[in-house]
């Protein structure tokens, strides 16, 4: 028993760490990114190729001065960046990051929880990061932060019942909640068990919950919560220092989360095509599982700046009536089908 | 580890259900409201019920308290503009809520033979579980629930919608 | 409608491929795919030094004349010409003894450019009698407070063991244009 807990704490701390290294380098890589489609180099300074970028911005957020407003609400008006955290952290217990590995005669599963209610304890964790966001907003004081926490959490609740709605097709595909089982179904392996990943089944939720998860990471075309150019800052407009590196961190964890999570479900998660047809051995399938889930993740963090730098962003109308207006009755839409094509195939 | 694991969380939800009515800030008072929910959803996965206590964590703490947040801090309420309410409002307030610990004590004694009959199967609060029970036993009583969430929501477009001319 | 680029703006009703706005966005995510793999436009500058135009105008230098005389004579010919009044200069008269450091009888005791105000026309070059200040390929560096870009005789006169080449900038145009205007001192 202890050592199995010993394990899981190791496992955690592991997957804590490399959910912090992947967001900070996120920072680095949008900037490269972003510069690479301007046709630009982008930080090249701190290091080779830059690559001590995200320590200097650490130090930089860390080193400002700290100003907490006098009119300001002290307690609320630390939590919130710290709730924002969490609730992003959080999610990340959930995803399978690879296939079992057997050493001895025990077996390790490199997944920290596998609840049976899986992909909705993603739910919940996203529909509590509401609050960092209106309680950071309410506590500073001051109009303008208010009005752009309701902004953003009037977006988020919005997009997240579409999100819900695209996933349940998928449940009603795979029959099961949890993410492990949902990865396993998806095994690669052109042979005897033949299984495609999701997305080919599920193209349209694939598309609806492709651009939930961008609103619901307040990444461009749907920044509205931040958009610095036009409106005011929006909630974390009174924030300075590391509390403003916090909830800008949390945007970039949850980037990383959300991305884990469309691998996990649409792309086969640690599955490749030909795994069982290598004659590897399990372990070393495994491993290179985990890398292809890294891989498959870093691809869709590069797509989410891609589209950064390609799209506009929406107006607030247009965001309200994509989410409610389309995106909700394609959602239901798309219910109906996978319901239908499940009963006539049976 | 079962039991104080109990203790706590019902300390902490009836300590941060009293603050809810003490609490001077609205506001607070909704935090606490959530601290509360949060606790109740954690005895829902002592006892086992995984999916009702994220369905309580997604729809009560994540979308209703929300909106109860959202219209608060709108509303921007303080002291000053607290309406004062008068003394037969506050009597008939204080008898509904009797009425309603009435109601809870006696259910409560409803459940008394009911645990001693069978004790629960650990698999019963499963989604496999309870969904299987959903939509044969209870068939009825859900879809009759679905039909009353449509005429809420049907009543909510309409109080939306603009007045025609 | 000089560049025939200009577009009337009609407010119609989207058609239903535009109105999924899919296929726009894969064309434009098509569009920034390519701009990954061409050639960055960036100068990594302390490195790497854009090559520079001939007639390039840079930082100015007063000059000596062969015997390490100061050639300005304080005319302020090129403070009136100046569009930018970044010149001010004070006049002095050459006492004895002092023939082998000022070339004329008059000579300027200060001299200052405001290199902030300064526009880098050349015009200064153009308007000086005795040839003594000229434009060259230095950069103006950079400073943390405005008082050092006001650059005194100090930073502007040319060392004497370290003559300022600006033959560079004196190309055989530059010379028939200031010939055009016939300024007799330029011969």
């Amino acid at each position: 028993m202890s050592e199995f807990l010993i394990y899981k704490l190791i496992l955690v701390g592991s997957v804590f760490g490399i959910t912090l290294f992947v967001a900070a380098y996120s920072t680095y890589a949008e900037r490269k990114v972003a510069a690479f489609l301007q046709d630009r180099v982008g930080p090249d300074r701190a290091g080779p190729f830059g690559i001590f970028q995200p320590l200097a911005d650490g130090m930089k957020f860390i080193y400002k001065e700290e100003i907490i407003p006098v009119v300001s609400n002290k307690f609320l008006f630390v939590l919130g960046p710290c709730l924002a955290m969490l609730t992003a952290m959080m999610a990340g217990v959930l995803i399978p990051w690879g296939n079992t590995l057997i050493i001895g005669d025990q077996v390790y599963s490199l997944q920290i929880a596998d609840l049976n209610v899986g992909i909705l304890y993603v739910f919940g964790v996203v529909s509590i990061g509401v609050y960092g966001i209106m309680i950071g907003g309410w506590a500073s004081n001051n109009k303008f932060s208010l009005l752009g926490a309701i902004r953003a959490s009037a977006q988020m609740i919005s997009y997240e019942i579409a999100m819900g709605l695209s996933i349940i097709a998928l449940i009603i595909m795979t029959g099961t909640l949890s993410l492990g089982e949902i990865s396993a179904q998806q095994a690669g392996g052109v042979g005897g068990d033949w299984n495609m990943w999701n997305v080919v089944y599920q193209p349209l939720g694939f598309l609806i919950f492709i651009v939930c998860a961008f609103a619901e990471c307040n990444r461009t075309p749907f920044d509205l919560p931040e958009c610095e150019t036009e409106l005011v800052g929006g909630y974390h407009t009174e924030y300075s220092s590391m509390k403003l590196g916090f909830y800008l961190f949390a945007e970039y964890i949850n980037m990383f989360v959300s991305s884990a999570v469309i691998s996990t479900l649409y792309f086969g998660g640690y599955n490749f095509p030909f795994m069982n047809d290598l004659g590897l051995d399990h372990n070393t399938i495994s491993i290179i599982g985990t890398v292809v889930l890294f891989g498959k993740i870093s691809f869709f963090i590069f797509f989410f700046m891609w589209i950064r730098w390609t799209i506009p962003r929406f107006r607030y109308d247009q965001l309200m009536n994509l989410g409610w207006k389309i995106l909700i009755p394609l959602a239901v839409f798309n219910i109906f089908l996978t319901g239908l094509v499940m009963i006539l195939l049976k | 580890m079962t039991l104080n694991a109990f203790y706590f969380l019902s300390f902490l939800a009836i300590m941060s259900a009293i603050m809810v009515v003490l609490s001077k800030n609205p506001v607070y008072s909704v935090l606490y409201l959530i601290i509360t929910f949060f606790c109740i959803a954690g005895h829902y996965t002592l006892m086992n019920a995984q999916f009702l206590a994220i369905v309580h964590i997604i729809v009560y703490a994540g979308a209703i308290m929300v909106l109860f947040l959202y219209v608060i801090m709108l509303l921007n309420l303080n002291k000053e503009s607290e309406p004062h309410k008068s003394n037969v409002l506050k009597f008939a307030a204080t008898i509904c809520a009797g009425l309603i610990m009435l109601v809870l004590i006696g259910s409560l004694k409803g459940t008394e033979n009911m645990l001693q009959q069978q004790p629960a199967a650990a698999d019963i609060g499963l989604v496999k579980t309870l969904g299987k029970v959903m939509f044969t036993e209870f068939l009825l009583p859900f879809e009759i629930t679905s039909v009353l969430l449509l005429a809420a929501m049907v009543g909510a477009v309409m109080l939306g919608k603009p007045e025609s001319r | 409608m000089l560049t025939n680029r200009s577009k009337l703006v009609v407010k119609k009703e989207m058609t239903f491929a535009e109105k999924i706005y899919l296929p726009a966005i894969l064309s434009g995510v098509a569009i920034t795919i390519k701009h990954l793999f061409r050639r960055k436009a960036t100068v990594k500058y302390p490195e790497k030094q854009r090559e520079i135009s001939e007639v390039w105008r840079g930082q100015h230098v007063l000059k000596r004349d062969d015997k390490g005389a100061e050639r300005c004579t304080a005319c302020g010919l090129c403070a009136v010409s100046c569009p930018a009044e970044a010149i001010t200069m004070v006049a002095a008269e050459r006492k004895k003894g002092e023939e082998n450091l000022y070339r004329e009888e008059k000579y300027a005791a200060t001299y200052e450019i405001n290199m902030l105000r300064c526009i880098f026309c050349g015009l200064c070059e153009e308007a000086c009698p005795k040839e003594a200040i000229f434009l060259t390929d230095r950069i103006v560096s950079t400073d943390y407070e405005r008082n050092g870009f006001i650059y005194g005789k100090d930073k502007l006169v040319e060392p004497v063991n370290e003559r300022v080449d600006i033959s560079k900038r004196q190309t055989p145009a530059v010379l028939a244009f200031k010939q055009q205007k016939r300024l007799s001192h330029n011969k």
